[in-house]
């Protein structure tokens, strides 16, 4: 079976499990003068369940038939790009996700800056660090100073 | 008319409203142009400013530079990063950013520029003409007839958007509309589907699945595949020309979508993004089939039209503003609470109690038009520097925009752990061939949709609204067409095409 029909099948397990919330659990704590109403908050759902169940079961079953292409990228040969490189980037990005509260602004994204490159092969320190420390420190004085937006800038045990 | 327009030329050529215009057009483009900040966060943030003017046509020519400014640099960013940080602009995208692939971004960047002045010029001297007629029109429109528009409008890209495939567009519809129903809505105060996480109480941030639709599968495409190289091809942006025929090709396209894009954007609740597709998926209907073959590979076209499109909108979501009172998007739902702030109530007396306000807004959309124009067009070159950074700087730095993006707008550490999430989801689905668009549409217009959905079944205490209502039913006819026709001609010429196989 092809990625788009294992796809197909994960969306209609989405649906099937949406569908039921809707049709079976929501409306059971609805407020009697609620139940008047000709809508429901549990309406709109329920037919977007029976939709998308429809929708994903003619891609699951192959009913329109399209030609098969392969984009930009084949997953088939996921192997041959540079894939440890990319999961790398992603796992720096839910790191500085957690970081970025109890760091700090300008800890967190110049650290992610250095780091993200180095990942990528960049290796003249030189020019890389400067970079990114310059790159944070104007982002962080746009944001907070300009816009006003309140970003911690340091880490939790140095003040604010 | 003539008087108005005196007085509106004679308020808008002051030195402050002229630095307005300017001002707010400049800070538009540039923080337009980072991904992730659309022109509703830019002008919230440029609220207090406007507001601290004390005068009323001032901080509406500000705010509504400001708004061209971000809708222009919206389109940079998403032809030459496929970035785009306004849902008005991601149709620009399917063509805009093959041409900067195919190395002619300089003249894709032209053709933006034109076509936005084009269409902005086009939709002001509109708004000018119609304004108080449309106003009736827009009246007509009931909640049964947004919510049938909308359908169209989510056929029409279902059926357009995708790669010939209309069950996984149709998908990516739905799950986009399922995914706005996560959150409390405005019209039964009840939390869904947020299976008790507090985070998802106020829902899933447009921001972050656009950025995660988007800007992050783009970047790690990117990482996976690095681009090769050319010689001669540096990012340089050359050839910003646009040669006779080319001009003559976009010329019926750009006057097409002028007007189609301003009348979509007179109509509340459908806005830039909508216009921008429509205006797409028409032409790209109604193009010669060589043409066709061309839409989504760079075709110069298929940049114009959404370009267009959602200038004039812009331009057209100031309408039932300044006439009716009615915000139609967002935006203009900002604008209106600047403008209360002001002691200016926008509605039917705006033009008679204060005809400065309403015709110095429209003189400034030509001053700013002219100004987008002026001031981008030679700045393009610079703009796109951007292109010639190296790839080992230039990933990190769209991944930290993408991050900062969700970030700033929700202020929610969470965000960045959906925002993540959602981008490995795209990932896949973009290997897999579905089209993402549809899900970021459906996902914006799904609050939409069902409130007009639930207003009308409140109206008409139940489904008659459908029969009851011709127009209703009549557009809801054609969003049911648009979505099996061309599987239905698909059937057909494979039909035919295995006929001929046949052999005999």
């Amino acid at each position: 079976m092809a990625l788009d029909r294992w796809i197909a099948l994960i969306l209609l397990g989405i649906c099937l499990a949406y569908g039921y919330a809707a049709w079976f659990t929501m409306d059971a704590n609805l407020a009697p003068f609620m139940r008047r109403n000709p809508i429901w908050p549990s309406t709109f759902p329920k037919v977007l369940s029976i939709l998308g169940i429809l929708a994903s079961l003619i891609i699951l079953l192959g009913l329109e038939k399209g030609e098969a292409k392969i984009g930009d990228i084949d997953y088939r040969r996921l192997g041959d790009y540079h894939i440890g490189q990319a999961l790398i980037l992603l796992g720096l990005m839910v790191a500085y996700a957690l970081c970025l509260r109890p760091l700090g602004f300008l800890f967190s994204t110049a650290a992610f800056l250095i780091l993200g490159s180095f990942v990528l092969g960049e290796r003249k320190w030189h020019i890389m660090i400067p970079v990114s420390l310059l790159a944070t420190f104007i982002v962080w004085y746009l944001v907070q100073e300009v816009l006003g937006i309140f970003l911690r800038p340091l880490p939790f045990f140095m003040g604010v | 008319m003539l008087e108005g327009l005196l007085i509106g030329l004679q308020t808008a050529l002051s030195f402050q409203n002229l630095a307005m215009v300017i001002g707010g057009c400049l800070i538009g483009t540039f923080i337009g142009m980072l991904p992730g900040l659309g022109p509703m966060s830019i002008i919230a943030i440029m609220i207090p400013v406007a507001i601290s003017l004390g005068d009323a046509s001032a901080a509406l020519i500000l705010l509504a530079g400001v708004y061209y400014g971000a809708i222009f640099g919206g389109s940079t960013s998403s032809i030459l990063l496929n970035a785009p940080g306004v849902a008005g602009t991601v149709a620009s995208s399917f063509d805009g950013f093959p041409m900067a692939k195919q190395g002619k971004a300089g003249k894709a960047l032209t053709i933006a520029a034109v076509a936005s002045f084009c269409g902005g010029t086009i939709g002001a001297l509109l708004l000018m003409i119609f304004a108080p007629a449309l106003s009736s029109v827009a009246l007509l429109f009931h909640s049964a007839e947004y919510f049938a528009l909308m359908v169209v409008g989510l056929s029409a890209i279902a059926a357009f958007a995708g790669t010939g495939q209309v069950a996984k567009a149709l998908m990516m519809t739905i799950l986009g509309l399922i995914m706005a129903t996560v959150g409390e809505g405005a019209l039964f105060n009840l939390p869904r589907f947020t299976m008790g996480i507090m985070d998802l109480q106020s829902g899933f941030g447009f921001i972050t699945l656009a950025m995660a639709m988007f800007a992050l599968p783009e970047a790690l495409f990117l990482v996976l595949n690095p681009p090769k190289i050319n010689k001669g091809d540096d990012g340089k942006i050359k050839d910003l020309r646009i040669s006779r025929a080319e001009a003559k090709a976009i010329a019926p396209v750009i006057g097409r979508q002028s007007i189609q894009g301003f009348f979509i954007g007179v109509l509340p609740g459908a806005g830039a993004t909508i216009a921008s597709f429509l205006g797409y998926a028409v032409e790209r209907n109604i193009a010669t089939k060589v043409e066709q073959e061309e839409f989504g590979k760079g075709s110069i076209k298929g940049l114009a039209a959404p370009e267009t499109a959602n200038n004039a909108a812009c331009t057209g979501s100031f309408v039932p503003l300044l006439t009716l009172g009615i915000p139609g998007s967002g935006t203009t739902a900002i604008l209106l609470g600047a403008l209360i702030a002001l002691n200016v109530t926008p509605g039917p007396r705006l033009m008679i109690d204060e005809p400065q306000v309403f015709w110095a807004v429209i003189m400034s959309m030509f001053i700013g038009n002219l100004v987008l124009l002026i001031l981008n067009l030679p700045l393009i070159p610079y703009i796109a520097k951007v292109l010639s950074i190296p790839r080992n700087y230039l990933i990190p730095f769209i991944l930290f925009f993408t991050l900062m993006g969700a970030y700033i707008g929700q202020n929610n550490a969470t965000e960045l752990l959906l925002l993540v999430g959602f981008g490995i989801c795209a990932t896949a689905l973009r290997f897999a061939d579905y089209p993402l668009a549809p899900l970021l549409i459906g996902f914006i217009l799904g609050g939409m949709l069902e409130d007009n959905f639930s207003r009308s079944m409140q109206l008409y205490d139940g489904i008659g609204f459908i029969w009851e209502r011709p127009m209703t039913l009549g557009l809801l006819v054609i969003a049911l067409l648009l979505v099996v026709l061309p599987s239905y001609r698909a059937r057909r010429a494979r039909l035919r095409q295995a006929g001929v196989a046949d052999g005999d």
